[in-house]
């Protein structure tokens, strides 16, 4: 059985080259579709130096960039500025209408997917809804760590996306609530600022044993008297707990769009942390349909002592992805035949 | 995430009331000026009033006081900005230790984002007019 997962990657990946001005959007487009990634997806407020006014020209200039390079934009990430003002928060209405001026964007892009971040409230998000359909662009509430899918605010979205009865309205996993090992690029980092070993080990052990973040804290900040390095390793617990990766297919029908988050890949394009094979095996099982759409963040974890060359790590991600469809496949045409 | 890079190495230049240098914003997107709550300056060690400071992303200097109720501007990003000090000394020629911190107000985090780098930089002489 050959799947409907598509390979892409969000220009989020590049940002240490971009920020120094090492590559262009051009160039990061023009890597992606060189190793078949061929989606696109954008941050317009990192990517488009006008935001928020973004004129048909430059509209024409993305869409013929992306003709040029054989690749397509999937995917918009919003942001909505709520504390804009240092008095007071905006208001419904100001949130509502910052919204669809995105949706309006996204839809001038030709984009039928926009990342919603997970802060936006629910009850916002119901009334842009009338919006999202007339512009036929999807709202996926970005399901980031440390939410879950089955989340009591994630699952505030659902249930308004239900009630609603809307295609318009769900959610857009990132697979960084799928961290199921402790990254070696977090543990380095932390021993390079201090942390002592055997305290360094005690946190990977618990996190291996999965014990809840606040016990490990507590044992490491109090128990251990743990310098700063050490409390700050343990308290990353907190922000990245192990969703259980046999949920995500029971929410394919919310999500069009997959957020692939790593931070680091080893040189045999192995990913030491997250759960790709069991996430991959569960899209290809359940049919899904859209991009897995890599989300290198690695770059803040080793640029203080390598050179960040997100390329490789970019390139060595979908490798994986490929080696795993392929293998989510065959074992998905075994299961039909046995 | 990008906080080495925050003081752009070899631009600090001395200017008519005081010393001026580049910097970047600590932060993977732009972010419009009312939200960039403080920039905290200190050269070799001593603190730099709020008041003197001024800061141009490339639309005029705007002092920093001012910043805060500057909606219609953005610090694009990748870009560089630069920051202008008000001082009644002139700075020698020599080395310099500058530090900043910037204070970002970020909508979904629950608390401000601070970035900030400290690095010596270099005031070349200026030669006599």
């Amino acid at each position: 059985m050959t799947s409907k997962i598509k390979r892409g990657v969000s220009l989020y990946s590049f940002q240490e080259e971009m920020f120094l001005g090492q590559m262009t959007v051009d160039d990061c487009v023009a890597f992606a579709a060189s190793i078949g990634a061929k989606g696109i997806e954008i941050l317009p407020e990192q990517n488009m130096p006008a935001f928020p006014n973004i004129s048909d020209h430059d509209i024409a200039a993305w869409q013929e960039m992306m003709a040029r390079h054989g690749a397509e934009l999937t995917c918009y990430d919003m942001f909505l500025d709520t504390k804009i003002r240092k008095d007071r928060l905006m208001t419904d209405d100001e949130q509502v209408a910052s919204i669809r001026r995105d949706l309006l964007l996204c839809n001038r892009l030709g984009i039928r997917n926009m990342r919603v971040l997970v802060f936006v409230r629910p009850d916002i998000l119901e009334r842009c809804v009338p919006y999202a359909e007339e512009l036929d662009v999807h709202m996926g509430v970005e399901v980031h760590a440390p939410w879950h899918m089955d989340h009591a605010w994630i699952l505030r979205t659902v249930e308004v996306a239900d009630r609603l009865g809307t295609r318009h309205l769900g959610l857009l996993p990132d697979m960084g609530i799928f961290m199921k090992h402790y990254p070696p690029v977090f543990r380095d980092r932390f021993i390079r600022q201090g942390a002592r070993p055997e305290v360094v080990e005690f946190i990977l052990d618990q996190h291996e044993q999965k014990i809840m973040a606040e016990y490990v804290i507590y044992e490491v900040a109090v128990k251990m008297k743990g310098n700063k390095a050490e409390v700050a390793m343990a308290e990353t617990l907190r922000h990245h707990p192990y969703a259980n990766p046999r949920r995500i297919r029971d929410y394919i029908p919310y999500f069009r769009h997959i957020q692939a988050k790593f931070y680091e890949m080893d040189a045999d394009c192995t990913d030491p942390t997250h759960a790709y094979e069991e996430v991959i095996n569960e899209l290809v099982a359940g049919g899904w349909e859209g991009y897995l759409s890599s989300e290198y963040e690695g770059n803040r974890w080793v640029q203080d002592v390598q050179p960040v060359d997100s390329r490789e790590q970019v390139r060595r991600q979908h490798i994986m992805f490929e080696q795993l469809i392929a293998k989510a496949e065959a074992r998905s045409a075994a299961d039909a035949v046995g | 995430m990008f906080d080495k890079y925050i003081l752009v190495d070899g631009s600090l230049r001395s200017t008519a009331d005081g010393f001026s240098f580049d910097v970047m914003l600590g932060y993977y997107r732009g972010l419009g000026l009312s939200m960039i709550e403080d920039l905290v300056v200190s050269v070799d060690g001593q603190a730099v009033p709020r008041d003197a400071i001024l800061f141009d992303e490339g639309k005029g200097p705007i002092a920093l006081c001012d910043m805060e109720h500057a909606y219609d501007r953005r610090w694009p990003f990748g870009s560089k900005a630069t920051i202008m000090v008000q001082c009644p000394q002139p700075l020698a020629a020599g080395d310099h230790h500058l530090s900043l911190k910037e204070v970002l107000r970020i909508s979904y985090l629950p608390f401000p984002l601070v970035a900030e780098d400290s690095k010596t930089l270099t005031l070349a002489p200026t030669l006599a007019a």
